[in-house]
């Protein structure tokens, strides 16, 4: 199975790269990056100053009929959906689309200091987590999985980088027994 | 991994449904959506949804009077309104009416999560605390303490009296007087009632068990010690523990008793967290804890710590008013139970009843009579309804023979046949060694009929 990371309005390039390098060491598929003119205008909300996430995620569905694979978009911009104040992410429940934002993993948000490599772990974890509903998963109890909910960054920080025995036995139920070549690097 | 709990939202905007439904679906709980009041109600049984979501403004009925209709289906359904305006008096009276909480829109999806998981758990511990209390109350009726006699309503001034304080009591009585029973009156009674009261029988456990049942383990403490164990010290944190045959306990553990239940304090088998309990204990003994002090196979500190107020149970031969009310106790107890309608026990039953000897006790005689209405025809318990041993050939002063021989000879006849010939309940009933036993049925050639 492939999965299709789609930057939309993403303009960090080596971040970019930082984590097809990552998600490509995780799983045994081809990881590829590719392009799609989602509707964001349609999208944003101007009372709230973000994006519908529901609504991009639907978008980027009429655009993917030739993928084969997990397509996953990749934002900057801050995500949330109308009863929500925010989400970091959404996905289909066992279904092939998913949407991260990266808007709120940057540390500068919280404590005003940069740090990229907790700013790629978080990417990292919270691209796991909605490919990993995309793969039939739903929230772990566990604080080592990566399924872990995760309602602010610092429960992000917390959980686990990779899903646990009990989500990897779910996912080999799946059918995504092969699909991993490793644990991600610390 | 999966959360059991249903969960019902009932909005008229289908993409607070949909979010919401995602949201929780998610989380592992089981979601269902309603688009108005009309139709959740349509779908609610009681018991089918622990926690409804509900948006306050809807078209017809309101979130409020959903809550009004969903309450006299079901009080235990946890209602958490969502509003877009929150307005301190329709607050007010939301969370008067019942209402779990309200949550603002747009919902800050940490806050969501934190009321709905605290909601479930604290309607788990209300129905966790409710089944208790139903547990409380088949104890605490009064008919299961039964006696009018003096003695008896001694006893129940002082279970009063000491349930007010947390003072260690000693309970004393021949087997089956009910001591177990005094112990859960005195807790019941207490300010404890609320926490459990957990029974360990000393006497039935060997050492190392005992001390493991008593204190826990930690896993891998000893071989099959698979998982970490809570203590029955630690099972009664807030409540009282009751120590049934203390006289049993070995020296080692008397230490280890001694010491926790002056500190209040132990460390599992195995481990080395220091665990704290507050609890309270109650002993009971069967047998002279005087005459163990004084063969030094119990330790005077512990009598002490232990002995501060003494209740004595009369055996049921010392208190013979009350047999007829506990007979028909009984009776009645197990007409229900065997539904059987035995109305009354018969002139010559009941005289028998007062006046046979009960080395068993109250609990002989429940047997007694749980076994004349498994025999019995008719309308009333008969002297032939009553056990082997109690029929009019079998009476104890039947045939004028009053040598002790004679009188030893029928009362281990009698109880033989009262525990169905069970070798080791009649020793223990008649508190002599199985050996000894034997060799009585050898002399006097008794066979099992």
């Amino acid at each position: 199975m492939n999965f299709f990371i789609a930057p939309v309005e993403f303009s960090n390039v080596s971040v970019l790269h930082s984590i097809v390098k990552n998600i490509s060491g995780i799983f045994k598929d081809k990881v590829s990056v590719i392009s799609l003119p989602v509707n964001t205008a349609a999208a944003f909300s101007r009372d709230r100053g973000q994006y519908f996430s529901t609504q991009l995620i639907a978008d980027a569905i009429k655009l993917t009929s030739g993928y084969d694979g997990k397509v996953l978009m990749l934002v900057e911009f801050d995500l949330f959906v109308p009863v929500f104040t925010y989400v970091f992410g959404e996905a289909q429940l066992n279904g092939k689309h998913s949407i991260v934002s990266v808007c709120r993993l940057h540390e500068e948000f919280y404590s005003g200091k940069t740090n990229d490599k907790l700013f790629i772990d978080r990417t990292i974890k919270e691209i796991l987590h909605e490919l990993g509903h995309n793969m039939g998963l739903i929230h772990c109890r566990s604080w080592d999985c990566v399924m872990h909910s995760s309602q602010g960054v610092e429960e992000i920080d917390i959980k686990g980088q990779f899903y646990c025995p009990d989500c990897m036995e779910i996912l080999s139920n799946n059918g995504f027994k092969d699909s991993f070549v490793a644990l991600p690097a610390d | 991994m999966k959360n059991k709990t249903r969960i019902l939202i009932v909005d008229d905007e289908k993409i607070v449904r949909e979010s919401l439904l995602h949201w929780f679906e998610e989380e592992g709980y089981e979601v269902d959506t309603a688009e108005d009041a009309e139709a959740a109600l349509r779908t609610i049984d009681k018991g089918k949804y622990e926690l409804m979501l509900v948006d306050m403004k809807m078209p017809g009925m309101s979130g409020l009077e959903l809550l009004d209709k969903v309450k006299e289906i079901d009080k235990d359904t946890i209602f958490i309104l969502i509003t877009a305006f929150a307005s301190v008096p329709t607050a007010i009276k939301a969370l008067k009416n019942g209402a779990y909480d309200y949550i603002t829109k747009p919902i800050d999806p940490d806050e969501l999560a934190h009321i709905v998981e605290k909601a479930i758990h604290q309607r788990a511990l209300r129905q966790e605390n409710e089944q208790l209390k139903d547990n409380i109350d088949e104890i605490i009726k009064p008919d299961n303490l039964i006696g009018e006699s003096r003695q008896m309503i001694k006893i129940f001034d002082l279970i009063n009296t000491v349930a007010q304080t947390d003072t260690t009591v000693m309970i004393r009585g021949e087997s089956g007087t009910g001591k177990e029973l005094v112990a859960k009156a005195i807790h019941i009674n207490s300010k404890r009632k609320y926490f459990p009261i957990v029974t360990v029988n000393c006497g039935a456990l060997a050492e190392t068990l005992l001390e493991s049942e008593l204190f826990g383990h930690e896993k891998g403490a000893f071989t099959g010690a698979h998982y970490k164990r809570k203590g029955k010290f630690e099972m009664a944190d807030g409540g009282t523990i009751f120590l049934d045959e203390i006289g049993t306990v070995s020296p080692k553990m008397q230490i280890e008793l001694l010491r926790v239940i002056e500190t209040k304090q132990f460390t599992r088998v195995g481990g080395n967290e220091n665990i704290k309990s507050d609890f309270r204990v109650i002993a009971a003994t069967n047998e002279p804890l005087e005459n163990l002090l004084k063969e030094g196979k119990f330790r005077e500190d512990l009598y002490y710590r232990l002995n501060v107020f003494t209740i004595f149970l009369p055996p049921l031969r010392e208190r013979r008013d009350d047999i007829p009310v506990l007979a028909y106790y009984f009776m009645n107890k197990f007409n229900g139970a065997m539904n059987k309608n035995i109305k009354n026990i018969s002139n010559e039953a009941m005289d028998f009843l007062v006046n046979y000897s009960w080395p068993g006790n109250v609990r002989e005689l429940e047997n007694a009579i749980e076994r004349a209405l498994v025999v019995g025809r008719g309308d009333s318990i008969k002297i032939e309804d009553l056990p082997f041993h109690v029929t009019p050939n079998n009476r104890i002063d039947d045939d004028g023979d009053k040598s002790l021989e004679s009188m030893e000879k029928r009362h281990i006849m009698n109880v033989l046949e009262m525990n169905n010939w069970n070798i080791s309940k009649s020793a223990e009933a008649l508190q002599i060694d199985r050996v000894t036993l034997y060799n009585k049925i050898n002399k006097y050639g008794f066979r099992k009929s």
